[in-house]
């Protein structure tokens, strides 16, 4: 066995200068909630790095719904967990029909609806939710889930009819032209040929409608506001309408909420990183 | 039987039905749900926000208005500051995560959780370490000195900073793995020559990682700023606009004048924004549908 050189030492020592600050600055907010949900009040609030008394005390109020911001923790859980999953299915219905149709049956004016649909992933999220806000009123739709749920699949759809047409793109021709010989009908393609062969864009999209929507603050909070019908963010949210919120409360619901979508990051990483970052990096 | 009739003799205008082929009809099919929601989600709230915002009273208004002039320069400042700064830590940082090392494989694991995880549970808990009674920071601060901390977000341009660090945690991890996959793609025998020849690591990002990675970066860059205007979490979960309305961008007071019912001068901010995003917008296009 060789011992390191003094200038390996070296570089592992200027290596660990930059990755001990960049491990503090992303773990220092992320570990402050988690303290926050194991800290009786008094504790949490007295800026100790480690509480006294370390307790679950605080998720028992919250699943037991034993606080008035509290108490349709479940509905809004509920809410959160089927607009994420309606968002999912719909986009990936609509867009993995829409880049078929464009990659791969040339269909007239696929071009330009792509192009549009590039247009619209880069209108800034923030500005077109005015507009939004109104027209879901024109549509009768305000309070009501649809709303929040066709808002988002307008926004996850773009970003996902581009990555699967990527995809698509790169599928050989020759696979449509064997399957047509074969007498396969346009459907039979799409169902026999094409969707297996998608499956881990279609995995990546998914994932990344379901996160984006579940995530999703500013929307649901312009869209929903009837207590039983909105989301876990906007009820996050509505605990700063008080003037002594229980922040180790809000803490611990944010920690339940945020774990759902970091356990589905990691499950699918995997996916996630091929097939979200493949089409950026091209260039 | 008509159909058939018609087709045979190939009279000058065929029902559209038969100068289509059957993939190219389901093409349309297919497409049709998306242009519905395009249609009904996209072209009609665009084009009626704009008519609402018709009336240039409304841009007087704006004019006289001394919040949108505020949000108008602090939305330049995060763009045009903020966005490089956290464009140069990500392109920094790419090169580090970029080493080949068990410990740095597991970091970026971490690292990335800012990014996977909603913004809204971490800006609150951020925007509680900073509280100036209870915060952890102020508590650090009276135990190292004695002294009281500052009231961290009841300034304006420590509040505008902390919030343009906020968004920096909430997106530099995503931009450090763009980056980064760009850089894995250089042909790895450049540096391998590069280092038999003796060169310096300046010498190496100047002359093979920047040439092959300027592109992306600047693509990254324009990306982020469209991105960033329509980042609303940031400043209004950290400040809420405050203290006294000087901390907007152009996304909260959108936001803002919708909430004060005013909708057309909602909307006449963000049209105001237009000229500038337009030409980013259609460039981004450009340079994706190739």
């Amino acid at each position: 066995m060789k011992l390191p050189s003094l200038r390996d030492v070296a570089t592992e020592a200027r290596l660990l200068l930059i990755g001990i600050p960049v491990l503090l600055w992303t773990m220092i907010p992320i570990y402050h909630m988690f303290l926050f949900a194991i800290s009786p009040k008094e504790d949490a609030f007295s800026g100790k790095l480690w509480p006294d008394h370390p307790t679950l005390h605080n998720f028992e109020i919250v699943f037991k719904q034993q606080h008035y911001f509290l108490r349709d923790f479940y509905v809004q859980f509920w809410n959160s967990l089927v607009i994420a999953a309606a968002v999912g299915v719909l986009t990936l219905v609509i867009a993995t029909a829409a880049a078929f149709s464009i990659s791969r049956l040339r269909v007239p004016g696929g071009r330009i609806v792509m192009n549009l649909a590039l247009f619209t992933y880069f209108i800034p999220a923030a500005f077109l939710a005015v507009p939004m806000y109104r027209t879901m009123g024109n549509y009768g739709l305000l309070n009501n889930h649809w709303s929040l749920i066709l808002a988002m699949v307008t926004i996850a759809s773009p970003y996902a009819i581009w990555v699967l047409k990527q995809a698509s793109d790169k599928l050989p021709v020759e696979l449509d032209e064997a399957a047509v010989m074969d007498g396969a009908t346009t459907l039979q393609i799409f169902r026999l040929v094409y969707l297996p062969l998608m499956m881990p864009s279609l995995v990546a999209i998914g994932t990344y409608a379901v996160l984006l929507a579940w995530n999703e603050y500013l929307y649901a909070f312009l869209l929903l506001s009837n207590d039983r019908e909105i989301t876990l963010p906007v009820a996050l949210g509505n605990f700063l309408a008080a003037d002594d919120s229980p922040w180790e409360l809000l803490m611990t619901t944010g920690f339940i909420y945020a774990l759902p979508p970091a356990a589905i990051y990691y499950a699918f990483r995997r996916y996630m990183v091929g097939g979200l970052t493949a089409g950026a990096v091209k260039s | 039987m008509a159909i058939t009739l018609s087709g045979d003799q190939s009279i000058p205008a065929p029902p559209l039905s038969s100068r289509l082929t059957p993939a190219q009809i389901w093409g349309i099919v297919l497409l049709a749900p998306y242009l519905l929601v395009f249609l009904a989600f996209v072209v009609y709230p665009v084009c009626y926000g704009l008519w609402l915002a018709r009336a240039p009273s409304n841009y007087v208004a704006l004019y006289h208005d001394p919040i949108f002039a505020r949000a108008a320069v602090n939305t330049l400042i995060f763009l045009v500051i903020g966005i490089n700064i956290k464009m140069l830590i990500a392109l920094f940082l790419s090169g580090f995560f970029a080493q080949q090392r068990t410990w740095i494989k597991w970091l970026s694991v971490v690292f990335i959780l800012p990014w996977a995880v909603p913004s809204i549970p971490t800006i609150l808990s951020v925007r509680f370490m900073f509280n100036p009674e209870w915060g952890m920071v102020n508590h650090f601060i009276f135990s190292l000195t004695g002294d009281d901390g500052p009231n961290w977000l009841n300034d304006p341009t420590v509040a505008l900073t902390m919030a343009i660090g906020v968004h920096i945690w909430k997106s530099l991890p995503f931009w450090t793995l763009i980056l980064m996959t760009g850089r894995l793609a250089i042909a790895h025998d450049l540096f391998e020559a590069a280092e038999v020849d003796g060169a310096s690591w300046w010498q190496k990002f100047r002359y093979i990682t920047w040439p092959s990675l300027q592109t992306l970066y600047i693509t990254c860059t324009l990306l982020s700023m469209i991105w960033t205007l329509g980042d609303f979490n940031s400043v209004y979960l950290l400040t809420g606009g405050g203290p006294a309305d000087l901390t907007h961008v152009l996304s909260t007071l959108g936001i803002r004048y919708l909430r004060l019912d005013q909708l057309s001068l909602a909307m006449a901010s963000i049209v105001c924004a237009i000229p500038f995003v337009l030409p980013l917008m259609y460039f981004m296009m450009k340079r994706l549908s190739r």
